[in-house]
Order: C-alpha cells, then structure tokens, then sequence
C-alpha cells in the first residue's frame, strides 16, 4: 500500500465510561491537545464492544478502530475489560484472514486520571494507521474485464 | 410520545470554552440537515436557567420527542439535562449528549479541524437520538446501615455522625484498637492540644454507642450487591483472648515468656512487647490479643509446662482454641476510611536512615517524645538492638541530644521516589515537634530545620510557624545531599541556598519528616470496591471538586487521607462530608438504580447460556419458558442484580441479549456516523 503523506486516518474509538472516557475528558480539562482525527463512542464497559461493531466501522470506511479501557484489574464492572481484550485478539485473526491489516484494530488501558497517556495513545495510534495506509479492502471495486 | 422522532439539537456556547474554538452556528447549520431535527439552536449557557428554559419551551410548543445536547462531557451534565427532560414533560432517556467541549474544543486548537469534528459527534447524537427508548429507573429500599472501612480519626467521625443520626453502622478495624494515626502523635499542630486528649472520648464512644457495632482486628472480605443492598463478609480474626472475659487488667502480658521481645508496631517498633499484648494503654477495646507469630505456644505448639498467659489470667480469658470468625450482614452504603503509611524513608539512601541509630523518621520522633510512648517522653539518643542489661546491673542514663536536626519534604514533592505531590502536614508537624523539642528537652537544644518551601496555609499556622522561629529554631533554605557520621556526630551536608554556601552541619539526631503515601495495602479495598486511583495512588473522588467525598460507585464514599494527604481538620471535614453523603440515600430510603440494564428477546433466544457464564454480578439465570408448546431453556435477567456493563450483550451469537440505551440497533448508526468519510 502506498504511503500517502497527505493522508489522514480517520479512527473510531470505543471508550469506557469510566476510565478511558474520563481519561479523554481529563485531557480537555488539562488542555492537552492531540489529533482531531479520532471520534469517540462511547459505551459503559469496554466489554461491550461487539466485534461486530469494529467490522461495521471499517466497512464504513473508518480507518482504524481503538477500543479503550479500563486498566487490567481495575474494571468497573469486574472483568469487563479482560472479556474485550480476549475479544480483541481473536479479531486480529479474523481481520488477517479478511486480508485486513490487524494493526487497524487496536487496543489500550488508559485510567481516568491519564489524560496524558491519552493523548500518547492517540498519536501512537494515529501513526501505526498512517504507516498502513488509507481503509479500501471493503470498497467495491470497479471490475475490469 | 413515541412515533416519528421530533429532534432539538441545541449547541451550546459554554462562553468561549466551545464558541472560541467551534463555529456553533455553522453546527446548527449543519444539525438542521441532519434526519428528523425539528430544531435547532445554539446558546450561551445550555446548563443555565434560561438554556434549560429553552428546551423544555420547545418540547412545549414545538413538539419534541427527542433532544441533543452538544456541550461538555455527559459525565459533567447528563443529570443535569436528564432533569431538564423529565421537567418538560419527556422520558430522559431521551436525551442524548454531544461531547464537543472536553474531547473537541478543549483539544483541538485548530477551529476548523475542531468545528469538522463537532458537526461529527452532532451528527452521530442525532442518529442515535431517533432510535432511543423511553426507560424506567426503578427504585429500590436502602438498608439503613452503613459500612465503616478502618477506624482513624476519618472513620471514628463519620461513625459517630452516622450512628448519632440514628443509623446503624459496622466499623471494621484491621489492627487491635481503634485510634489510627492520630493516636500515636502528641501533640496536635498549631494548638498544640494534646492528640490523646481529643482523641480517646471519641474512640470510648464508638465503643459504647448503641447504634455502632465495632469489629476491631478485623478484615473486610467479600462485598457484593450495589447501593442500598450490599453484602459485607468480615473475618474478625482470633485473639486467642476471649474478649468479653479479658478485663485489660494486664497480668498476662507481664508474665509471658516472651514479654519486651518483640518490636511494638505502635511505637514504630521503638519500645517492645510481649506476645500478649495491648498495643498501648489507652487502646479501644482495652483487651489483649495473642500475637500468632510471635507467640511460643502457637508457632512451637510448647510454651513451657503450660502457657503462662493462661496460668495468669483470672478471668480464665486466654483460650488457644479460638477460630476466626466470619460475619455478614447488609449494609445500605459503604465509607472507606483506610489512611496511610508513611513514607519508607530507606527510599532515600542518602539519608542514612536505618544506618544510623540517631537517624529517625518523624512518626518515630513522635513516639519518642511521647509520654506513652517507649521513653515515656524523653527525648534520648537511641541506641538500636542494645541488649537488654542483666537485672541488678545499673542503667546508665542515656544521653540527651544536645542538637537535633530535621530535614523536611522526605518522600515529599521528589519526582525522583515517583511522589510529586506536597504531603501537606509535614511543615507543620516538624515546626510542632521543633517546639516540643524546645519545650521537652530545652531549649539549650538546638534545633535546625531544612526545608524546600515553608508551606503554613491553614488555620493559624503561619502564626505558629512564626513563634517557633521566635523560640530560636533555626530554618535553613536546602535540600541535604548526604549524611555521614563524623566521631560520635552526625554530619549533614547541605547548600543554604538563600546565600548559596554549601555546609556541613553537625548534629546529634535527625528526624526525617517523612510523607504520606497511600497504604501499602491499598490494593486489597481496590479488588473488593473497584476503585480507581488517582496518579498518586491515593483513592480517586468522583470529581475533584464537586464530589470530593463520592466515588464512582454509588453509595460508596471516601473519608479522610485515603483520598489524599490532609491533616486532622480536613480529615474530620471530609469524615463528615462523606457520612452526610452516605445518610442522604439512608435517609430517604429509596433509591434509583441503572436504568440501563439488559434485556433478552426470549423469542430468539436458544438459551446457550454464554451471557450466564459471562456476567459478573450473576445477574443471568437461564429458565425454561414454553415455546409453542415445547419446554425450552432461555436467559432472563434480574434487573435488579444487573449493573448494565453490556458484555453480555456484546457476546450474544444470535443478538437476543441488548443493553438498553446501547443496544446494536443503537450505537450502529452511531458507528456510521462516525466512521464514513
């Protein structure tokens, strides 16, 4: 895939509501500035996040998909983010296998009180899609006879 | 109310805070294309009288069924529009809330990448918006009882409040006595009251408070449910003293074989004691208790002929047979009130500290100059790991200090031991503890503090900073690099950096004002409470300033320096902060819970039963339902168990289990919104 310069990845993240979306919102508190590129869901636990949900924003032409939560111990609701996480990796699978590059899907624990390590997690995050380049495997493509 | 979604949009300025950065108007612009908004506006102050004015006007007149906020964090206002909503008449869960202040014009600098964005989450809120559902918060009773986690002066006092308000409460303590930090000082800055005398009324009283059921050496094991119907498991561990027949007369600490061989934890391991013992004289209960590790009969399984503490005992209270006993019952709401441990001073190498016998923390000090404590207040030279003399042989008197050095800010404001925050007590204990050196030893004795910053901001602090300096303490501006021993003295190196001369001060005894870090067993309320931390590891408030006492879960509530450094004052404030807190849901007696729980569609449901193994509150059962005339299984969940995290809404294989408000259905478009560029 060819490198653009130009391009910017547009991602979808999925927060928790209590330490990756409190942590997002510390960040506009502390006014810590990081790319606009990244558009948040949020849902209660990151458990909630249905692989599907990650499939139907690359089919929509999302770039890139972080799913954010709770440190590993640290959950809301228990073991919510040890659900996503197991979640996560058998997606990685499933992408390579659809031919989609697994570095698209991926993965953070930020607590309420890292608005900081948000801002890290989302230019990181930027960069590795920006590396892989712009989301086309699920566009139709014109056939040429 | 249902049928065709009627959306208002509302954009909200928040002064600058949103406007400064996102053209609100071209939002609304934009909203006004977006499917089904009927209105579309944008205003100062959404969260104003008159911006509230605004939206239950227009569900008035303009019909709304649905409503969109864009504005700040729905963690800040989502209670306060969902009122907004019930106030004009709609179900709140009707509402639904655009973040474009704390995740887009607070971050995004740029106005035209930050108004792009906006229009985005706008877009996102309405499409979501038309598929929500009215829901129902239901109400349950709240036990009027309260759980009491450790028995400092925090928890002592919102005990005392809560029981005097006529609840009850169970105040779990882990050590022996009650009493915490606060007991082991002297005296108490700037007045220098004396910590005991204000402290063992209150700890006599939540012995005998009828409302208060005390648990001391006692753990906290197992809490299950949510607010207003908690489960508590507490293990009162065994004394091997049977508590209502020991009298404290003290006759078996006297004669146990081990007696003064072992360090007392109270007195910062500076004094000894046996292994029945009483921590010290004023201890709330005033029973012994059978050190399991250090006891010869429990650890060797011998102790002479027979164990001379039972031989002892009148009142026949020892009894090796004893078992730990584990108690439930149910709590309404729950306060932690856990403390601290002081900083371990080792972390600082350079200080000596554990090296030198005359290199104390101030905790130590504390005890020392203490009339209970190891000397009985006298301030002498320590001499560490001395054998005890031969009976008959004479003591000779130990040496009195003739100078005493302390050195502030240790483990304190120090990137360095990973503590960037001020302790907020250590100025004002060393200037108390510099005055008592005055006061105690003389005031030949010289007194030198170094110190980063003075930092005497409360209550008649900078006064009583000001009398020490006037009783001759001397404050020298300078972080000490190194001590050393020189002869019999201690040397401490150091730059006055007011005059920039480096120097080596001669000293006798340094006192380390050591910090306040959380516990080191901090850990064990986290797994039980699911609490969060802040940076500094100290528990997380529920918002800084707004909710200072609460958490993230309902019902649960902090007090005292669990939640940060502060000093008695503060804590006692907090204390009775949270115990108001923890009476309103008592009070009342009723209370909503999460109305965004789960369902299932027991129609598609083929009762696999993946969402039962996968619930974290077993709020899933699987049950057999007749499905045109066949007995099938399916999961049906009690609501009143389910705290709506979603997951098993996210694991169903055939999409029959949905989290209201965040069902598939739902955030789908939400997902579209988003995604497509």
């Amino acid at each position: 895939m060819a490198e653009n310069k130009d391009f910017e990845p547009n991602i979808v993240a999925f927060l928790c509501n209590w330490c990756s979306y409190a942590g997002a919102d510390l960040a506009g508190t502390s006014r810590i500035t990081y790319p606009s590129n990244v558009r948040v869901i949020r849902v209660m636990c990151s458990g909630r996040v249905n692989p599907l949900f990650v499939m139907n924003a690359l089919q929509q032409g999302a770039d890139g998909v972080l799913i954010s939560g709770c440190h590993p111990g640290d959950c809301h609701y228990m073991h919510g983010n040890y659900y996503a996480r197991r979640r996560f990796n058998l997606m990685r699978n499933f992408l390579e296998y659809l031919g989609v590059e697994p570095e698209r899907v991926r993965m953070s624990w930020v607590s309420a009180s890292e608005g900081a390590k948000w801002k890290e997690v989302i230019e990181e995050v930027s960069e590795g899609i920006k590396k892989v380049g712009p989301m086309d495997q699920f566009k139709r493509r014109q056939l040429n006879w | 109310m249902n049928g065709k979604p009627r959306i208002g949009v509302y954009v909200c300025h928040c002064g600058t805070n949103i406007a400064g950065t996102v053209d609100v108007e071209e939002v609304v612009k934009f909203a006004e294309t977006l499917p089904d908004v009927t209105v579309a506006r944008n205003y100062s102050y959404m969260c104003s009288d008159p911006g509230q004015a605004l939206i239950v006007d227009d569900i008035e007149k303009a019909g709304l069924n649905r409503v969109v906020v864009a504005s700040c964090s729905p963690r800040m206002h989502e209670p306060t529009f969902r009122k907004t909503l019930l106030s004009g008449g709609l179900n709140p869960y009707f509402l639904e809330m655009a973040n474009i202040r704390e995740q887009c014009s607070w971050v995004h600098p740029d106005p035209i990448a930050a108004t792009e964005k906006a229009k985005r989450l706008v877009e996102a809120a309405v499409v979501k918006s038309r598929r929500l559902e009215p829901l129902d918060a239901k109400e349950v009773d709240v036990e009027p009882s309260c759980l009491i986690i450790g028995a400092g002066i925090a928890g002592i006092q919102s005990a005392l409040d809560i029981a005097d308000a006529g609840f009850k409460v169970y105040l779990v303590e882990k050590e022996p006595s009650v009493g915490g930090h606060m007991i082991q000082l002297d005296k108490t800055f700037p007045t220098l009251d004396c910590s005991a005398c204000i402290m063992t009324p209150k700890m006599v009283d939540v012995a005998n408070h009828p409302n208060i059921e005390l648990m001391t050496y006692s753990q906290v094991e197992e809490i299950g449910g949510y607010i207003g119907n908690f489960d508590i498991k507490v293990r009162k561990k065994s004394r091997f003293v049977d508590i209502d027949k020991c009298t404290g007369c003290g006759i078996c600490a006297e004669e146990c074989r081990m007696a003064g061989r072992f360090p007392n934890e109270f007195d910062e391991n500076m004094g000894m004691r046996g292994a029945i013992y009483m921590p010290f004289p004023q201890a709330v209960p005033a029973k012994y208790t059978i050190d399991k590790e250090s006891c010869l009969f429990l650890t060797k399984g011998k102790c002479g002929e027979s164990p001379k503490c039972k031989d002892a005992c009148q009142a026949g209270a020892v009894n090796f047979d004893l078992e730990d006993e584990i108690v439930e019952f149910k709590v309404g709401t729950i306060i932690v009130a856990t403390g601290y441990d002081v900083f371990d001073a080792r972390l600082k190498p350079e200080y000596a500290y554990g090296v030198y016998d005359n290199v104390l923390t101030a905790l130590e000090f504390e005890r020392l100059v203490n009339a209970s404590g190891p000397t009985g207040g006298k301030v002498t030279m320590i001499e560490r790991g001395k054998k005890k003399k031969k009976k008959g042989a004479e003591e000779e008197a130990p040496k009195v200090p003739e100078s005493i050095t302390f050195i502030q800010c240790v483990g304190s404001r120090d990137k360095s031991v990973g503590n960037e925050y001020c302790s907020r007590v250590c100025c004002m204990y060393t200037a108390k503890l510099a005055h008592l050196v005055k006061d105690k030893v003389g005031h030949d004795c010289e007194v030198t503090v170094f110190y980063m910053d003075v930092r005497a901001f409360g209550k008649g602090f900078e006064e009583f900073y000001d009398r020490v300096r006037r009783e001759g303490v001397k404050y020298i501006r300078g972080n000490p690099s190194e001590i050393y021993k020189k002869g019999d003295k201690l040397i401490v190196k150091a730059e006055d950096t007011l005059t920039s001369t480096p120097l080596e001060h001669e000293t006798d005894m340094v006192v380390l004002s050591v910090g306040l870090v959380p516990r080191r067993d901090n850990r064990e309320i986290i797994d039980l409470l699911k609490l969060s931390q802040t940076s500094d590891l100290f528990y997380m408030e529920a918002h800084p300033k707004l909710r200072p006492v609460d958490t993230a879960s309902d019902g649960v509530y902090l007090a005292g320096v669990c939640q940060g450094p502060k000093d008695i004052p503060d804590a006692v404030a907090q204390a009775k902060g949270a115990a108001s807190a923890a009476m309103i849901p008592m009070a009342s007696g009723k209370v909503k819970v999460e109305a965004q729980t789960s369902f299932v569609n027991e129609d598609t449901c083929r009762g696999c039963g993946f969402c039962v193994e996968l619930c974290p509150y077993t709020a899933i059962e699987l049950v057999e339902v007749n499905r045109m005339g066949w007995p099938v299984k399916v999961a049906r969940v009690n609501e009143a168990l389910c705290k709506g995290c979603g997951a098993c809404a996210a694991a169903c294989l055939s999409g029959s289990i949905q989290q209201r408000s965040f069902k598939d259905w739902q955030l789908l478009p939400q997902i579209e919104a988003l995604g497509v560029k």
